[in-house]
């Protein structure tokens, strides 16, 4: 099952990943990380298709995709 | 397990001064993306502009220019002209590129300048805090047009993709927008284009990226994404005006 | 090396050719523009590229982006386009970038007119751009000593990393004198620039940038700048001095062509008794103060001919000190005052007139 990690510290709270979600897999944290923005995190992991939209629209570089085996293409990019 | 999206390598590891939702820090990203992919990074040169993203040379992991407020298209004309052998490409805001630099980047397109540029166009100027731009909008209400943009006095957008692919020469043209995740998967696919024909030495190419600018524009960055698509959309039609194909040579009888 | 007969500015084209410069960005401006169009068509024959900007300001920036991926680099424009150019020039003494520039002045100020003049002065050596930084400014008075100047004007760039502007006029542009030309520079000798933006290959970033947010950084930046323009102060002045051994009835301090003019009216004040001597700066940034106050203590008079209001005459000032007289005779905006208006000039200084 594809996994989604969001670095904490590079996270900016701007929420853009939680729309982009077709599987509202992330929401906001309610604690603040070092530079006191909230922080977006997979609070519903098992819904993740690994379609990488969270990590294509984040403006930070904060998200990182993983899979088992390979993925499933559901667009080139 | 395997990384299907990672960090790409001709950008920094810093994180940027960029507001939160801002676009800027994905279209670097979409361009770093390219210039990996086609294995450029170590070839090219980046000329970064005066604006918000004045500071690109800390987030682009790669030889950089910072060029004066504007002229960005003219260092890059001089650097391409004396190592044709590197890639060169501007990352520019539209009060960079469309206000001071006007001149600077309809002369190197009608040069044909073989450099890609990266047209930034948020409507606003947003390094110096929400004045009016080129591009401001109608109506569109700034720290310098209070009033809302009065076409009457303060004239209309100028499109500047439309205008420059009305200049005779051989060039990529087109316009993108990276503010959903579709239209970002879109305006990557435009961006890399544009690098690869640098590669191939082709023609002058150009992508204007419409963008966010939650801060200056007084949004959330979802907000912003919305207000992007109902105001700027229907007035900057995406799409690519010009593609190298479409070029027919031209010539006068020798005397 | 044979000579040639060649018209000043294209000299000043070919000089750069063989420096090795085989990039030049420049926008057509009278009284200069044979240099453009000399260059336009010589350097296809040497491998060059020769860009015609839309702006003098498109231009210095172009010269910007080609010194900073490491090129010899030239740009010659007139008066009013060097104006354009501050901005440009200010960034690439800020960057500490190689470049060599031209002035062929014209009378000023505003449009002015296109005949030769040397007004731009003040503009060369003091202001010429915002911020603290200096350029190597370098006055020929011959088509020949022109040629030599920008032959090593771009030597003098690379060892100091900074702009070098050669002032000349429209005269040593217009003008047609015999000159002879050093060899062509083999590309391969010029020197390495490893901090150039030439690719990140096997090497750290390498960014050609004058944006200094923190205020200690640019504080230091700054004076890192004024240790090289101390030590191109100590290293790189130069100066003529003709007639000068011995007591003399007035010196004149004079430079670029008016020194010539100068030097024929001497010439017969000489011959009719008088002791006249000419100070001749050729580097008016750094400009020979000690020299001059050495030179100028036998002289019962010093009188400063320019060809503008009174420019360099602060400079002698300076070197002289307070208590030292100091005459001035200037014409300018074209007119280039002649061996008689000279003559004349003297002759009320010195109180010797000079039959011609």
């Amino acid at each position: 099952m594809p996994k989604v990690v969001v670095d904490r510290k590079r996270c900016k709270g701007c929420e853009r990943c939680i729309v982009a979600c077709p599987q509202q897999v992330l929401t906001m944290s309610k604690e603040f990380n070092e530079k006191g923005y909230p922080f977006a995190r997979p609070e519903f992991q098992p819904r993740c298709i690994g379609c990488r939209l969270c990590a294509i629209t984040c403006p930070d570089v904060a998200i990182e995709v993983f899979v088992h085996g390979t993925m499933y293409q559901f667009f080139p990019y | 397990m395997k990384a299907i999206f990672g960090y790409p390598k001709s950008l920094q590891s810093r994180t940027t001064h960029y507001c939160p939702g801002c676009t800027h820090g994905v279209i670097h990203r979409l361009v770093a993306e390219s210039i990996d992919e086609l294995g450029l990074r170590e070839r090219t040169v980046a000329v970064a502009p005066v604006g918000c993203s004045v500071l690109a040379y800390n987030y682009f992991n790669c030889d950089s220019f910072e060029a004066s407020h504007g002229r960005a298209p003219a260092v890059a004309t001089g650097a391409k002209r004396c190592r044709p052998d590197l890639i060169v490409f501007t990352y520019q805001g539209d009060g960079d590129l469309a206000s001071i630099g006007m001149a600077e980047i309809v002369h190197a397109a009608n040069r044909g300048e073989k450099i890609t540029v990266i047209f930034v166009n948020n409507a606003i100027y947003g390094m110096t805090g929400g004045q009016m731009a080129p591009t401001t909008l109608p109506g569109q209400v700034t720290s310098t047009s209070p009033f809302g943009r009065d076409t009457e006095l303060a004239g209309w957008p100028i499109r500047v993709a439309e205008l420059l692919a009305t200049l005779r020469g051989k060039a990529y043209i087109a316009r993108v927008a990276a503010h959903t995740p579709l239209l970002t998967i879109k305006a990557k696919a435009a961006i890399r284009r544009a690098f690869d024909l640098q590669r191939r030495d082709e023609c002058f190419t150009f992508v204007e990226v419409l963008s966010t600018c939650p801060t200056n524009w007084g949004m959330t960055p979802n907000e912003a994404t919305e207000w992007l698509e109902r105001n700027m959309m229907p007035y900057y039609r995406l799409g690519v005006l010009k593609e190298p194909g479409d070029f027919v040579p031209y010539s006068v009888e020798r005397g | 090396m044979a000579k040639v007969l060649m018209k000043g500015n294209e000299a000043i084209g070919e000089a750069a050719i063989r420096a090795g410069c085989r990039n030049f960005f420049g926008y057509p401006i009278t009284p200069q523009s044979e240099v453009p169009e000399y260059l336009s068509r010589r350097f296809p024959e040497v491998g060059g590229t020769y860009v015609q900007a839309e702006s003098e300001v498109a231009a210095i920036n172009m010269l910007y982006g080609g010194a900073g991926v490491g090129k010899r680099v030239l740009t010659t424009s007139s008066s009013p386009g060097i104006s354009l150019m501050s901005e440009g020039i200010s960034y690439i003494a800020a960057c500490e970038l190689p470049v060599v520039l031209v002035n062929i002045v014209r009378g000023g100020p505003g449009l002015g007119g296109i005949l030769p003049a040397q007004s731009d002065y003040h503009q060369a050596t003091r202001g010429i751009g915002h911020g603290d930084f200096r350029l190597l400014v370098l006055a020929p008075a011959s088509v020949q000593e022109a040629v030599n100047l920008i032959y090593e004007a771009f030597d003098l760039a690379d060892r100091y990393r900074n702009p070098v502007l050669i002032l000349g006029d429209g005269m040593i542009g217009q003008m047609m004198e015999p000159v002879e030309f050093p060899p062509m520079r083999p590309l391969d000798s010029l020197p390495e620039k490893p901090w150039a933006a030439t690719g990140m290959k096997d090497r750290p970033q390498n960014v050609i940038n004058s944006l200094y947010l923190n205020e200690h950084e640019l504080n230091a930046h700054n004076f890192k700048l004024k240790a090289k323009y101390d030590q191109v102060a100590r290293e790189q002045v130069r100066f003529e001095t003709w007639r000068c051994d011995g007591d003399l009835d007035v010196l004149v301090v004079a430079f670029g062509t008016m020194a010539r003019i100068v030097k024929t009216a001497l010439a017969d004040f000489n011959a009719a008794g008088g002791r006249g001597g000419v100070f001749r700066p050729i580097t008016l940034w750094p400009y020979p103060h000690e020299q001059l106050r050495e030179t100028a203590r036998r002289a019962k008079k010093v009188l400063v001919i320019e060809m503008n209001t009174g420019q360099m005459i602060d400079d002698v000032r300076m070197a002289l000190g307070p208590d030292r007289e100091v005459g001035f005779f200037g014409r300018t905006g074209g007119v280039v005052p002649t061996p008689d208006d000279v003559l004349a000039a003297i002759g009320e200084v010195t109180g010797k007139g000079a039959a011609r």
